[in-house]
């Protein structure tokens, strides 16, 4: 590991005073904010990240949960992520953030999380570790290894060809489903950022990955008011049944029908995300998913044929899943992933699914 | 909160990088000057000789560092020493003795839970914080928050049956 001072901040405005010296707060960026350290921390031993300050942000007071009086949530930047799933009005109103936080990485590690460290928390492909293989998200230019390389655990949608790495977070996708909004104090003041503007899409430039600038420190979330009657649940797909760390591949659709369908759970706003919408039954789900889903990426012939028989797989495994949840009274699945239009590619192997109206829990 | 507010940065680095820090370690007070590039779990092992936390994986995917900070569990190997300041930090050696065995080491020894043993002191540790968590009657519960603790000779349905033990014996207090 480089060698780094370690700068705990008296307030929010000492941290982004010091943060906005950086050159960037994208990759490599020269001065990083330290809340849970389960990414960063692993990536300063890997030499993938390398600051030259750490400013270290737990002592901050952002560490709380409170009721806004729109009846919306109040989410503090440094919750951390065991807390926010086990607080009693997330279970109950946001079950599908709890849900999505708990079918992410290990007990001990959620206790380390934060909220806005998971926001920012980076892909897991192979060779954005690894500082002897080209990688444009972790240098600029040097190529994508994983195109051609090992990728089965790497996006297939929402890719370009300069990168196909995945968002690994299971919180955003359940953020992007509520319609979180992400607070930001910089040297130029606050802003609020919808969850479906944070993230960037690789495109020629995947070191890019969300609109953040230098200085810009995320005080906390806010969540709209519950969806009343909603009943959520978040399904995801992986190898391993828990600690499942590489999530690859989603689809994605538009929710017309959701909303048109189920009048009293959709909402306009849902209108906005492009997810996969699974009816239910078997053949709908399968053309649905069939016609919602492309291949953007430009790799290689058969890189690239492989993506597509990934995205086959996927999708088999989003339909099989869906009889499996097996909801009564005609209820939806929405298989769902980061909102997508300027997000992070597309996690994957995870499906989202909110079930309206019914009188029953969905079992999984 | 700390109990030692930090200075400046720039007057915490000596000539040789080193910065100090008060940790208080199984309730013993250790006030060093260490890398800021420590990890908690290399501290622990290297600059206090506490040698029961293990270092697996460093990454904190296998559990073998487990420790408990303000009694929650964490991973010591991606924590720098320098963010615990001040916070109650307890490692194996701090739950019980040998005359006085924790229940839950005394539970693991019962339902021979570890074979080579590395991983048993990040086990026990994480077996004991999940004592305080949510969690659901049933093994399944149980193996769900025992996943970030990986044991390589598969002793788990001895760890499981251990834990399970001393979770029946607690609620019946």
């Amino acid at each position: 590991m480089k060698t780094f001072e370690f700068i705990r901040p008296a307030d929010s405005a000492a941290a982004v005073a010091t943060a906005a010296q950086a050159k960037t707060a994208q990759q490599g960026a020269d001065v990083r904010f330290l809340a849970g350290g389960t990414t960063l921390i692993g990536l300063m031993k890997l030499n993938v990240e390398t600051p030259a300050r750490v400013i270290d942000i737990n002592r901050l007071p952002l560490d709380t949960i409170k009721a806004m009086p729109d009846g919306g949530l109040k989410i503090g930047a440094t919750v951390r992520n065991s807390d926010l799933a086990n607080h009693p009005v997330v279970k109950r109103e946001y079950a599908v953030l709890s849900q999505a936080l708990l079918s992410g990485a290990s007990a001990q590690l959620r206790n380390m999380a934060t909220t806005a460290g998971n926001l920012l928390q980076r892909t897991r492909c192979a060779y954005f570790r690894d500082t002897a293989m080209p990688c444009n998200k972790r240098e600029p230019g040097s190529g994508c290894s994983a195109i051609t390389g090992s990728n089965r655990t790497l996006a297939v949608l929402g890719t370009s060809e300069h990168c196909i790495a995945t968002n690994p977070s299971d919180m955003c996708v359940a953020l992007a489903a509520l319609e979180a909004t992400i607070h930001v104090q910089g040297p130029k003041g606050s802003r609020a950022i919808p969850i479906g503007e944070f993230h960037l899409l690789p495109g020629a430039t995947p070191h890019r990955e969300t609109v953040l600038e230098p200085g810009a420190l995320i005080t906390h979330l806010t969540l709209p008011p519950p969806v009343a009657g909603s009943k959520q649940v978040y399904l995801k797909l992986g190898e391993r049944a828990s600690y499942e760390v590489c999530p690859g591949l989603g689809g994605r659709g538009d929710l017309d029908s959701w909303r048109e369908r189920r009048p009293g759970t959709g909402r306009a706003r849902w209108r906005r995300h492009q997810t996969l919408a699974i009816p239910r039954g078997r053949r709908r789900a399968g053309r649905a998913a069939r016609q919602s889903s492309e291949f953007p990426t430009g790799g290689g012939g058969g890189a690239a044929r492989r993506k597509a028989a990934e995205r086959e797989r996927v999708q088999d495994r989003a339909r099989e899943a869906v009889p499996r949840a097996r909801p009564p009274n005609g209820g939806y699945c929405i298989g769902g992933s980061l909102p997508i239009q300027r997000s992070t590619t597309m996690p994957a192997k995870r499906i989202l699914m909110l079930v309206g109206d019914l009188d029953t829990r969905v079992e999984l | 909160m700390a109990q030692q507010p930090s200075a400046d940065p720039p007057e915490m680095s000596g000539r040789d990088g080193a910065v100090p820090v008060a940790l208080r370690i199984n309730g013993k007070n250790h006030r060093l000057r260490i890398d800021p590039r420590t990890t908690l779990l290399d501290c622990l092992r290297e600059t206090i000789a506490l040698t029961g936390t293990k270092k697996g994986c460093d990454h904190g995917q296998c559990g073998a560092c487990t420790v408990h900070v303000n009694g929650r569990r964490v991973n010591s190997c991606l924590r720098l020493a320098l963010m615990h300041d001040g916070d109650e930090i307890t490692t194996i050696e701090g739950l019980g003795t040998r005359g006085a065995l924790h229940p839950m080491q005394a539970a693991f020894v019962e339902h021979d839970g570890y074979q080579c043993g590395y991983c048993t002191s990040g086990q026990i540790m994480s077996a004991v914080a999940l004592l305080k968590e949510p969690c659901g009657p049933d093994d399944a519960a149980v193996k769900e928050l025992m996943s970030g603790n990986i044991c390589r000779c598969g002793a788990y349905p001895n760890i499981v049956a251990a834990i399970q033990q001393v979770r029946k014996a607690s609620s019946h207090k």
